[in-house]
Formats: structure tokens, sequence, C-alpha cells
């Protein structure tokens, strides 16, 4: 499918015609082409492979444009999802401007740029301003926007598929629509990876809203060569279950051995620091490997990541804190540990190596247990069929909208009319009602309440001629601090006694531990001594131990709905099954003995007793979060019907429940009206409800991130934010911060939309058998139980012994099949 | 379902509400702590306009204990106002509300760290602490561990983990000897009694008496689990 735009005849100047021969380089067609819709003073969305000089694509047109006419003032404004990003493309920029003789100014804008840069940067702006969308937002909220912004020609947003359909791409949405007021001639220029819906993204970057805009071109580059992707069939047995993969690790270290440099990516920061660990333990070579994810102090992972781009490295174990960034040309392999949760992500670590479209990315899979098997190959077809995973675009966020709105202000006075018509030109919020605006414009202003209580303490006033403006300057200052829409859970820092700082772990990980226990952070083994004032002060424990306490679960990746219709086609039709591993094979062949296959359409619900205690297993594959919505919803049901419930777990694939009584009819019990009033008091109870509360408010304004001098581990907003839900449920329950909490609650951490679907998709076709013991797909969900808790060696032997009595129950009678155990 | 527990402190048998209330049946009296009144507008007053429902929602629940114990006296344990300007920012309708509760019984306000001089024109009288019969009420615990003294202050809150679910929320927390109460206002945040800053007040062990939606369930200290702002969702067989 290529769109090719009407001008695409705009020739490359001589001197940059000499500057690309000189380089012996040819320009891509799709950077011909990007200069054609500049020079048609057309938009552009570019969707393209990683390589291929896609940036140099984008700034090629305003490199030609302030060639012939050169003159100062902002000409083109670059937006990254990510610092380092901007600071390498600076690099990358500041090359091709010096080598073509141009005297223009190219800076970075971030969180990090010291207060006398960025005075200057407004008084005196560089040409090109590289800067991500919070410092944008922020850029926006100063006096002076309209002077500073009032001349952009070009804004060029990178990594376009990463920012679109989130809260970070609502608020830059939003602020391009604020731009395009101040700059009505602003181009924008959309770089993005390959997509399943282009459309969308095209309207997400169109400055009218629309996917039909006649002044945004499409432009595509073409495929680069298919990847070559290998599943590693592994000579060790296959676990049942767990995600460490680490019977696979030998021979991971062998295929880096072999490779020049390999990109090991995970899924979890449990998994990196583990998967690292074992590597090291192999690493008879003494090869520089590293580790990088998202809780390593900043400068670790700056050291890392410079050490990749000069080459000094063999392998990096990283988590999805390395899908976007940085390029690096030098990658020769990548191996995903773990399950790949989705095509669009696995395609894009794949890209992660080799970047140049002649040759193709060589990638390894590498399943930790049974059902990974599954989703690997159900992946890999999903590659080779080029379908990627996508949801329907999703409206845009009120809280971020209230942030925006209180941004506006803070740059000047303004209209509630044109402030509406400007914020209905950005995608996410064209269908937003007038009503949601004045609510939203309401809570800004005076907190939006029913009860008008707080006259007295409005943060938006209305002058003479009715235009909203700022009450006190306290509110600036505030904004200021909290803009942007990423809310961390409140973390605090690990430090070494006498020593330096590791990097950050979640509170609550903090919280399940006891002086002495010892867990795995920053690849090494450390010992927990103590909670200080601000701190988590560790030491090194001795090498030879296993670590007592898990690594926490930071980052977990639900399954994509796309990757999960492949798995559960896969599953029922046994003619795809015979190039599985013979282990799995035999699996499937067994369940189909014992029960059943779970069917494409319906639902598979077991049930059988063990031990004390009745099981119910559900096939539903919608991921570990619906899974879990709907655990907890299931067992207020089975409350209700006098079961007694116990417990439950949820995996990618699989819920189980256990209770005292039987289920026997689990068509009324997973019917639709789960979702009325269950929901509704689940909602009032859910800690996962009242996190995502606390990012809306936080997010809106209501509360902050941080009280100047005041709270430093964030556990205050924590504790407000759950009293303020608890009481404005009760007293107005439809108060817009609640509509917005109820509109995150539908995807995320609760994934309602996702519980909603499958129940309405399986009405009328759930297959329920009645076994008498445990089946051998209902095996690996019943090892998951209890087992996040502890991680050692003796924890798993000990699972190893359960494991072992389960695996023979459940293939107990199938004496013609012998299980390769 | 067991909306009150019966508790005993220093001898005398005492009625544990689910509201976080506290009635003496003897005495007829009633105690409450922390109602934290106007903490909402206080917080309107730096920028943070929280939902103004708050001193509306405790008087309410107030009402709502009082009307259900008919006590003669009824001690606010201090911090009732949240700071020295709440009684000016009381709404109206919630003034009277308050003014129709003191006018009608014997009431005493304990003097807290928020509000060291609550105001005299609400009626009732005001005490830095007040000894009756084998009980003492004051606003914070004393580290000599007096027996019978009953106060406020720390806004106790334990978690356990009942079956499927986990459960979190205000508690009474105490020994036998001396009981300190959960906050009562809507506002009033809460302090994991595991925190040493409580349970370092009870050396010798305590017990809790958690405050649910509409009972009030007693567990050993063993039974407590430390109380994580982001609680997980998972649960284990009990």
């Amino acid at each position: 499918m290529l769109h090719r735009p009407a001008h695409r005849s705009a020739a490359l100047p001589a001197g940059f015609e000499a500057w690309f021969a000189g380089k012996g380089w040819r320009p891509h067609r799709h950077q011909l082409e990007m200069l054609a819709a500049a020079t048609a003073a057309q938009s552009a969305l570019l969707i393209a492979p990683t390589g291929g000089g896609k940036t140099l694509a984008g700034f090629l047109p305003s490199l030609v444009d302030l060639a012939a006419r050169p003159r100062a003032g902002l000409h083109t404004l670059y937006i990254s999802p990510l610092k380092a990003l901007a600071v390498d493309i600076q690099r990358n920029l500041t090359r091709p401007i010096e080598e073509l003789g141009l005297d223009l100014a190219c800076e970075t804008r971030t969180g990090d740029t010291p207060h006398g840069k960025r005075q200057r940067q407004r008084r005196r702006p560089p040409h090109f301003l590289l800067t991500t969308p919070e410092s944008l937002a922020l850029l926006l909220s100063y006096h002076d926007a309209p002077q500073v912004f009032g001349q952009v020609a070009c804004v060029v947003i990178d990594e376009l598929h990463a920012l679109a359909g989130n809260k970070r791409g609502d608020l830059l949405a939003l602020g391009l629509s604020r731009l395009q007021t101040l700059a009505p001639g602003c181009r924008r220029v959309g770089l993005s990876a390959t997509v399943h819906d282009p459309a969308a993204l095209r309207a997400w970057l169109s400055p009218a809203g629309r996917r039909d805009d006649p002044s945004l071109s499409l432009i595509t580059s073409s495929h680069a060569v298919e990847p070559e992707v290998e599943i590693l069939t592994t000579r060790e047995r296959l676990p049942w279950s767990g995600h460490m993969a680490v019977h696979a690790l030998p021979e991971v270290y062998q295929r880096i051995r072999r490779a020049g440099t390999t990109l090991v990516f995970v899924n979890t920061r449990a998994q990196a620091e583990i998967v690292f660990r074992e590597l090291w333990r192999l690493n008879e070579d003494a090869l520089p490997i590293a580790l990088h994810h998202g809780s390593l102090a900043v400068e670790q992972r700056r050291k890392v990541e410079g050490a990749m781009s000069r080459g000094t490295l063999r392998a990096v174990v990283a988590t999805s804190s390395l899908d976007l960034g940085v390029d690096w040309a030098a990658v020769d392999l990548v191996v995903q540990v773990g399950a790949p949760k989705g095509v669009s992500r696995l395609l894009q670590r794949i890209g992660r190596a080799n970047h140049r479209l002649d040759r193709p990315s060589r990638a390894l899979l590498v399943p930790a247990n049974r059902f990974e098997v599954l989703e690997c190959r159900a992946a890999l077809e999903g590659v080779r069929a080029g379908t990627l995973d996508g949801d329907p675009p999703r409206p845009g966020g009120l809280d971020v909208l209230a942030q925006h709105i209180l941004g506006t202000a803070c740059s000047g006075p303004f209209d509630a009319d044109a402030l509406y018509a400007e914020v209905i030109r950005a995608a996410p919020y064209q269908r937003l009602s007038r009503q949601d605006f004045d609510d939203v414009l309401a809570f800004v202003a005076d907190g939006g309440y029913a009860l008008r209580s707080y006259e007295r303490y409005r943060r938006l006033t209305r002058d003479g001629q009715g235009l909203y403006r700022v009450a006190a300057p306290s509110h600036l200052r505030r904004y200021r601090m909290n803009v942007g829409t990423i809310v961390e859970a409140p973390t605090l820092k690990v430090k070494l006694k006498r020593g330096r700082i590791l990097g950050e772990v979640e509170e609550y990980f903090v919280n399940g531990l006891v002086p002495s226990n010892t867990f795995v952070f920053a690849g090494e083994l450390l010992c927990f001594e103590g909670l200080r004032e601000t701190w988590v002060e560790v030491s090194r424990a001795p090498g030879s131990q296993d670590p007592q306490v898990p690594a926490y679960m930071g980052g977990r990746l639900p399954l994509s709905t796309h990757l999960a219709e492949r798995v559960r086609a896969m599953l029922e039709t046994p003619r795809r099954w015979h190039d599985l591993p013979g282990a799995v094979a035999e699996w499937l062949r067994l369940q189909r003995w014992a029960s059943v296959m779970p069917p494409a359409n319906g639902l598979l619900v077991e049930t059988f007793p063990r031990g004390e205690k009745q099981f119910l297993v559900a096939y539903c594959f919608e991921g570990r979060n619906a899974h879990q919505t709907l655990g907890m919803l299931l067992t207020r049901r089975m409350e209700r019907a006098g079961l007694g419930p116990l417990g439950f777990v949820a995996t990618d694939y699989v819920l189980a429940v256990w209770s005292l009584k039987p289920v026997t009819g689990p068509d009324a019990l997973f019917d639709e009206d789960m979702l009325g009033d269950d929901l509704e008091e689940w909602m009032a109870e859910s800690s996962m409800l009242r996190r995502t509360f606390r990012n809306v408010a936080v997010i809106a304004g209501l509360i902050e991130r941080r009280m100047p001098g005041q709270e430093k581990t964030g556990r205050q907003v924590t504790f407000n934010a759950d009293l303020i839900y608890d009481v404005l449920r009760k007293h107005e329950p439809d108060h817009v911060l609640l509509r917005a909490t109820r509109a995150d609650a539908a995807g995320g951490l609760t994934d309602i939309h996702r519980v909603a679907q499958m129940l309405s998709r399986v009405r009328g076709r759930i297959t329920h058998r009645a076994l008498d013991r445990v089946s051998p797909l209902a095996v690996p969900i019943l090892l998951e139980i209890g087992k996040e808790q502890v991680y050692g060696a003796a924890l798993d032997e000990l699972l190893d012994e359960g494991a072992r009595a389960l695996i023979a129950e459940a293939t107990a009678g199938a004496s013609q099949a012998e299980l390769p155990l | 379902m067991s909306r009150s527990a019966t508790l005993r402190v220093n001898g005398v048998g005492l009625t544990a509400d689910f509201t976080g209330a506290l009635f003496w049946p003897n005495r007829r009296t009633l105690a409450v702590a922390d109602l934290h009144l106007e903490k909402g507008s206080a917080f309107a007053e730096r920028g943070h306009l929280l939902p103004p429902y708050d001193t509306a929602a405790t008087l309410r629940a107030l009402a709502d204990a009082i009307a259900r114990y008919r006590p003669a006296r009824v001690i606010c344990l201090g911090d009732s106002f949240h700071d020295g300007g709440a009684a000016e920012r009381l709404a109206a309708a919630d003034a009277d509300r308050l003014r129709r509760l003191t006018a009608v019984h014997d009431w005493i306000w304990i003097s807290g760290n928020h509000d060291p001089a609550p105001p005299r024109d609400w009626g009732g009288q005001v005490e830095t602490d007040l000894t009756m019969g084998a009980l003492t009420f004051r606003h914070q615990a004393e580290a000599r561990c007096p027996a019978g003294e009953i106060s406020g202050h720390y806004h106790p809150k334990a978690s356990v983990r009942l079956r499927v679910r986990r459960v979190t929320g205000r508690c009474f927390l105490g020994d036998g000897r001396r009981l300190i109460l959960p906050a009562f206002g809507a506002y009033a945040g809460g302090l994991d009694v595991l925190d040493p800053a409580v349970s370092g007040l009870f050396p010798g062990g305590f017990q809790v008496h958690l405050l649910g939606r509409d009972g009030v369930y007693g567990f050993p200290r063993q039974a407590l689990a430390p109380i994580t702002p982001l609680e997980a969702p998972r649960s284990r067989p009990a």
C-alpha cells in the first residue's frame, strides 16, 4: 500500500546533492517525497521501519528551506518521547548542518536544561529546538509563547506511534493544537514505525484532526528485508511454568558468544535481574555483558547506552527501557526471552538489530514455558503475515484536558469558546462535548463541585470581557512543577551503605522486606539493612547465596488481543501442532484426551477437585490485567452464591479460582450482568481503581505529585487520594474526575473493556468440563499459585516436588503416552 | 452482622462502633477522635480544591452515631478542628448541625495539636484531659503507659488478608490497658499500626479492631500485614 503524494518532483538543491554524493549516499525515495510534501506546504506522515534515514527525512525539508531563505527565529520544533533521543538527534543534526556550511543553531530543551539556557532560549530561540511533550507544554504555558512560537514553520514528531493513543499523546495533541493557533502556517511531520491502522495515526497528526485531511500526505517507505526469526528449541526439558527461562540461558550464552553484539530483551525488571545474573554465572569468557532497566540510576543507564554506542559491549539485557531510543547500527542479534506479548512490540524490538535496510534483522525467541511456546509461534506467524496489534483510538483523557486548560491560562487570558474550538481540532478530543469541556473548565476554575463553596479559592477568575485568567501566581508555579502525564508509583532510592545510589524501587516492594532479607537489584545480590528517611539502605550480600525475596514485578505487559486470537486459533487446530516441539505437541494431545481444547470463539471452563478445594479454570486468553479484574468479580459472585471462594491466580492465558464448594453452572457465573452492580461495588474498594483515581487526580491538578518542600516519598499523595475517592464517590459520583477514572478503568490495569468484550463473545458458548482431576492444560496455572512470593533454590525444589505430583495426576491413565519431563 | 464490638479497657466495658466512635454504656458517654473539621477547605486555601464534603460527611456520621447510642455526654479527643481558621470556614449548614449537637449534650472538646485552643463559641467545655472513673481521656497517648487511657492522635490503620481479599482500614488499637481510637474525620488519613511510632506504644503486644463497611472485626497483631499504598490485587488462600 503505497500512497504516492501528488508532488514528487521536488529536486534536491545542488549543495545537498553534493553533500549526499560526498557521503557516498543517494537520497531515499521517501526523503525526496518528504521534501516534495514540504514544497507543496503539506504536512506529512512518514511510516517506515527503523533505519533508512527516517530522521533525516524529517529534517531535510527544514534544512533546504533555511539554506534557501536564511532567517532568525525558531523554525523547526522536534518532539521525541525520550530526552536521550533529543540529545542524540542534536548530535546527528549538527553534523550535516556543519558539513553543509549552514549557520544554523540546534539546541535541546528538556528537564535537564540549565535555567540560564532556558531563559536565553525563550529570548533568542535557536532554529531547531529539540524537546519532549512535557517541555513543549511548559514552553506553551509562558506568557511569551506567542512570540517564541509565532514563526514556527514545522514541527517534527518522532516515534509518533509511541505517543498517539496514550495520555502523553493527548497532552501533545492539545499542545499542537495550541501551537497551530499561535503559528497557523506550521506544517506537521510525523515519523512512525509500521502500525496497525495508519489512517488513525493520520487523523492524530492532522491539524484538523481528520483522517481524510487533504493537507496531509502519507508517505511510506518500502519494507526492509524480512527479519529472520527463530524460536529456540532447547535441548533442555521445557518447563511447565515460570518466566525466567533459566533452562535456556546456556544456549543463549552460546549465541551471544557467536554474535558480535546482542540485545537480550525481557519483559519485566525481575526477569532482567535474573537473566543478567544467570548469564554472568555462565560467562566463562568474561564477555562484557550489561544490564539496563527503568529502575536503575540514570547515570548507570547512560553509561550502558554510551558503551553500547561505542561498541564496547557484547550484550545488554534490557526491558522495554530500550524499546525506543538511540540507534545502534552494530546490533547483530536480538534475543527475546519470554513471551513477546504482541507482534508490534516484537517487530519494534527486532528492528533494534541491524539498522540497514538491505540485510535482514536476526532474532531469537526464547519461550520460558509451554504456553509461551505457543505465544512465540503465534507471534512468528504474525510477523510473517505482517499483521500488527492495535487498539482502536480512545478518546483523550479529561484529566489531561484539565492540565492543558490550566497551562493555557498560565500563558494568558483565554476565551472559553475559542479554546473549545481549538481543543476539538486535536484528534483525541474531536468528539468532546461542550458539556464535558465546560465541566472540566469548571473543575479547573473552582473544583467544579455541585456544592459551590470554593468561590473565594478560585484558581481561574473571569475578567470584565469574560476571559478566564489565573487568580494567583502560586497556581503558575504549581502548574509548572506538576506538568506532564507520567505519574510514577511512589519509589524509594536504593543506596549502598556508605556508598552510591543504585536506582529506585517501588515503595510497596520495600514494605514487604524485613532487615536481613536479600534480593537481586542492579545485577547484585543485596541485603536489606533498613529504611532510612528517604532511601532504602542495602549492603552487598555474599555472592553464593540465593535471593530470599523475588525482584519486584515492575513493567509487566499484557498479551495483545491480536496475539491472543492467534494462540486460540492454534490451540483449536490440531493439524497446526505438528511442528511444535515434541513436548508441547504431546501436552496438547493429552489435553484433548483428558478434557477438550479451548475453542477459538467460545470459552472452556474446567472444574475439578484437588486436595480439600474445588478448582475452576477458565481459558480466557485476555491478558493478565483483564483476568485479574474477572477474578475479583467472579469471587465476589461466588461469595454471594455461598461457594466460599478462597483465592485466585491469573496469568496472561488462564484464570484459576479455588473455593470450598464446586461451581456447577458456569453460564450464570460468567453472565454479563457481572459488569453491573458487582463492578460498581468492586470499584468502591479496588486498590487498582484507587490507583487509577490517584493518577487522574495528579494529572488533573487536584493533588500534587510532590508538595513543595513538604513531601519526599509520595506517601502523602497516595493517602489523600483514597480519602478523596471515597468522599467524592459518595457525595458527587458524577464528578468529572470520577468520569475520567471510569474511562481509564476500561483499559490499563483493570482492562474492564476487554472483560466486557469477552463476556459478550462467549455468551451461550461456554463449554464446561467437570473433571475428576486437574487437566494437562491447567497444570501451568496451578504451578503459579503462591509462586511469586519467594524465589530461590530451596523453594524451587519444593515446587518441583509439587509439580511432579501435579503432572503425574494430570497425566494419570495416559499409559500410552510418555511425557518427556 | 456485628456493627459493634465489646472491648474492656482497664476493667471497663466499652462498645467499639463501626464508625470509629467509642461508647461507654455505664456512663452514657460517646468518644470520637480526630474529626479534622474543614481539612478540605484548609487545602483549598492553599490551592488544592479537594471535594468540599468532608465536614458535612463527618458531622453526619457523628450525628448518626449519637442517634444510635443516645449518649448524655460526647467527648471529642482533640484535633476536632483542622486548624485555627476552621471554625470561621464552616459552612452555615454545618455550623447549625454542630450547634444542634452541642446544645443538647454535655460536650467536651479535648484540645489537640491541631486545635490547641478549640473555639469556645460552639458550646461545650474545653479540657486538656479528663478523668472519669477508671478512664482518662486525652489527645495523645503518653509514653509511660498509664492504665485506662483513651486517646486519638495516631489515626491507626491496619491491614489483614481475609480469604480472597485483603482488607485495609481504620482501627481501634489496644492492649486491654489502654486504647487508641481511629480517626473519625472523613479526610483524616491513617498510620499503619505496625509503624514503630504506634506499635512502640504497646511493647507487650496489642490487638486491633478493624472498621469494616458495617462491622467491627478483632484481630491479633500476628494477623496483620504491612500496609502498602499499592496493594497487590493477587490473592492467596487464607
